[in-house]
């Protein structure tokens, strides 16, 4: 089960490679905080952390997400 | 996508160094589009390659495609797989899409920015959500109806059409005995797609069989309701680059780049163990264990190839009669020495046999699939002849069978008699070198074969030859202008025009239909020689002179005063560079990339003699 660190060191790779650049991730981060960040890396943000950890997001998951703090929560959740 | 190799570790350092140089570019490109990309690097490459190549390349090795991609739902996410799948095939790909939905609205206006478009492909890419709503208000025959029509716009804008199949979405409501219960979607969908075949033979269009990879991989691998409840997503965006290479495969047969030729290694490919250290007792195959059963299963699959028109061929590191040995008298072998047309067995550098295998076949290098156990020869294979496809696989014969079930090679639209006969047509050739080595001279040899060149003008019979020739023939094309069956019909119909196509038999069999002329006549007389094409496995036969006869006759009738012909140089056709040349045109100007004009006056036209008898048939 992956600690809250370790989340963000895993999300902070995905964010790499999704924008092509870092992107220093702090909880409160939300999409209007990233230039690019639209439904379509959204969707690829989604897509890589289901498969890096091996698990499947529900709808619900989905809707809840507001910020980065919120995937974090997800993730951790779901890692249990 | 597990036919491909991993991608590289530099996989993202690579795309951010790409070379300045556009070709080098290109390439590199395309290098890093032959892995087995993630949905996340498949889009980093598409990036990549829409920012350096906004608009196609010309030099790229094939034309480009101009694709229009009509959704009845989110389609957008599905454009980066379908230009890498392209890019893997050479063609450099132009995408369309309409706003959200609006596929009928596209095709009935038409809009006026697809009719600009010009789409060549049309792929009506409806989600079966859609489809399925028709359930309770028509029946199937009404939804064909109404995709019938819309095809038939598609056609009005020149373009061929690939209708996709529907993903078996709907959830059943009765059970295994879904189809008693009258309006559920679920039946509905199978009902359509059951009909959806016979419909689109009838009216041309081609099928994009989504419903049968749900079938192989399951319909998670395709559909996750979770995207389609969060972004009308019926692909999911994780099997998004997997729907661009079917589409790329399609696209790949349409524009006749299909590999034709699987050559195959022999020791721990075709069977377990070595043959030359094992022996014919040692080797595993056969009744008698698992692996011995498998290996046989992967000959059935060849065999299965070689009766729809894929050639055989063999490179293996072997004594040449050792390695025929389990051909000629192993019981359980599947394929037998008649089944390969090219038997290539020596302690050569594979791709150095590879070339003969093409030149031998007279096939070009990227119509071979190269089938081998061994990491270390598909490395060196990979390295020396980038254009030559290299499935991974291992000594598992069911990966081996997966990896070429994956890749689509093959891909085919179409079956003709020829390729069903092509294995006993090599099989011919053979006894025609026994009878070219036994006779002293080529007027000898010639006159021994007693060929019969049979012409036809195009018809309806034929269709299915002549698209295929015209699409898939690269080295003897004056010009490499590929038709469509609508391009075929739009020359029959044309009282100025006329298409020829040229059947060979000899004394050993029948050749099929070789070869295809089209000319067309002006009001000055000139005959524009618009497509000139062979099969290069009947070269050196004098169907050349021969066919000029037909066509300076055939020219006259239709009121030409003298032939003009063009050969349009392309990656492949260096070889009839001087076609014209040779056959008494005089040329009349050059064009900047090497290609040229020539004229055959015909007032003083002798037909040439040759040992070939000419009969309308």
């Amino acid at each position: 089960m992956p600690t809250e660190t370790e989340i963000t060191a895993g999300l902070s790779e995905i964010f790499a490679e999704v924008f092509g650049r870092e992107i220093a991730l702090i909880p409160a981060l939300t999409a209007k905080d990233v230039p690019g960040w639209d439904s379509f890396k959204q969707i690829e943000i989604i897509m890589a952390t289901e498969e890096r950890w091996g698990m499947r997001f529900t709808t619900r998951d989905l809707d809840g997400l507001r910020c980065v703090g919120d995937l974090i929560a997800v993730v951790a959740a779901k890692g249990k | 996508m597990r036919h491909l190799p991993p991608p590289p570790p530099e996989f993202r350092a690579r795309l951010a160094a790409l070379p300045e140089d556009p070709r080098a570019a290109w390439d590199a490109l395309t290098a890093l589009a032959t892995h087995a990309l993630s949905p996340l690097q498949t889009n980093a490459l598409d990036a990549a390659l829409t920012a350096r190549f906004p608009t196609p390349p010309a030099f790229a090795p094939a034309a480009p495609v101009r694709l229009a991609l009509l959704g009845s739902a989110t389609t957008e996410h599905l454009a980066p797989g379908l230009r890498v799948a392209a890019l893997r095939r050479g063609i450099p790909l132009a995408l369309w899409q309409p706003d959200y939905g609006q596929y009928q609205a596209a095709l009935e206006g038409p809009d006026p920015a697809l009719a600009e478009f010009a789409p060549q492909v049309v792929l009506l890419a409806l989600d079966a959500h859609h489809l399925a709503r028709e359930a309770a208000s028509g029946s199937v025959d009404v939804l064909l109806d109404r995709l019938a029509g819309l095809w038939a716009r598609a056609r009005a804008l020149g373009a061929v059409v690939i209708q996709q199949a529907a993903l078996p979405v709907a959830p059943p409501l009765l059970g295994a005995n879904e189809h008693r219960l009258a309006d559920s979607p679920a039946a509905f969908l199978a009902a359509f797609n059951a009909a959806l075949r016979a419909r689109a033979d009838a009216e041309g269009a081609h099928v994009l069989a989504l419903d049968a990879e749900a079938a192989q991989a399951g319909l998670g691998a395709w559909y996750n309701p979770t995207y389609w409840h969060l972004a009308k997503q019926e692909i999911a965006p994780a099997a998004a680059p997997a729907y661009g290479e079917l589409v790329g495969r399609l696209l790949g047969a349409i524009r006749g780049r299909s590999a034709k030729c699987l050559v195959l290694d022999l020791d721990n490919t075709l069977w377990g163990g070595v043959i030359g250290d094992d022996g014919m007792e040692g080797i595993v195959l056969g009744q008698g264990s698992a692996a011995g059963e498998a290996y046989v299963a992967l000959q059935r699959h060849a065999r299965g190839l070689a009766g729809r028109g894929v050639i055989l061929a063999v490179c293996s590191k072997n004594d040449e009669a050792v390695a025929r040995e389990p051909f000629a008298s192993h019981p359980d072998m599947v394929l037998r020495e008649a089944d390969i047309a090219c038997f290539v067995a020596n302690w050569g550098p594979k791709p150095d046999n590879l070339r003969r295998i093409a030149r031998e076949l007279n096939i070009g290098l990227d119509a071979l699939v190269f089938l081998d156990d061994n990491p270390m020869e598909r490395d060196l294979v990979r390295r020396e002849l980038p254009m030559v496809a290299v499935p991974e696989t291992s000594d598992d014969p069911e990966q081996s069978i997966a990896a070429l079930v994956g890749g689509g090679y093959f891909e085919s639209l179409s079956i003709t008699e020829e390729d069903r006969e092509r294995t006993a047509l090599y099989g011919a050739n053979r006894a025609r070198e026994a009878l070219r080595e036994q006779t002293t001279d080529l007027a000898g040899y010639l006159r021994g074969l007693e060929m019969r060149l049979i012409w036809r003008g195009f018809d309806a019979v034929g269709m299915a030859r002549i698209v295929q020739l015209i699409n898939k023939s690269n080295q003897f094309n004056l010009t490499t202008r590929r038709y469509t069956e609508e391009d075929v019909r739009a020359v029959m119909a044309d009282p100025a025009a006329f298409g020829v196509q040229l059947r060979l038999l000899d004394r050993f069999g029948d050749n099929g239909v070789i070869a295809i002329v089209i000319g067309r006549v002006d009001a000055e007389g000139d005959c524009d020689i618009d497509t000139w094409l062979m099969s290069c496995r009947v070269l050196g036969r004098q169907v050349e002179p021969t066919t000029l006869n037909l066509l300076a006759a055939r020219a006259a009738a239709l009121g030409a005063k003298r032939l003009v012909g063009r050969y349009v140089p392309t990656k492949k056709n260096g070889m009839v560079k001087d076609h014209y040349a040779k056959l008494g045109f005089a040329p009349v100007g050059e064009t900047p990339d090497g290609g040229s004009r020539s004229v055959l006056e015909l007032a003083g036209f002798q037909p040439a003699e040759t040992f070939i008898e000419v009969v309308e048939g």
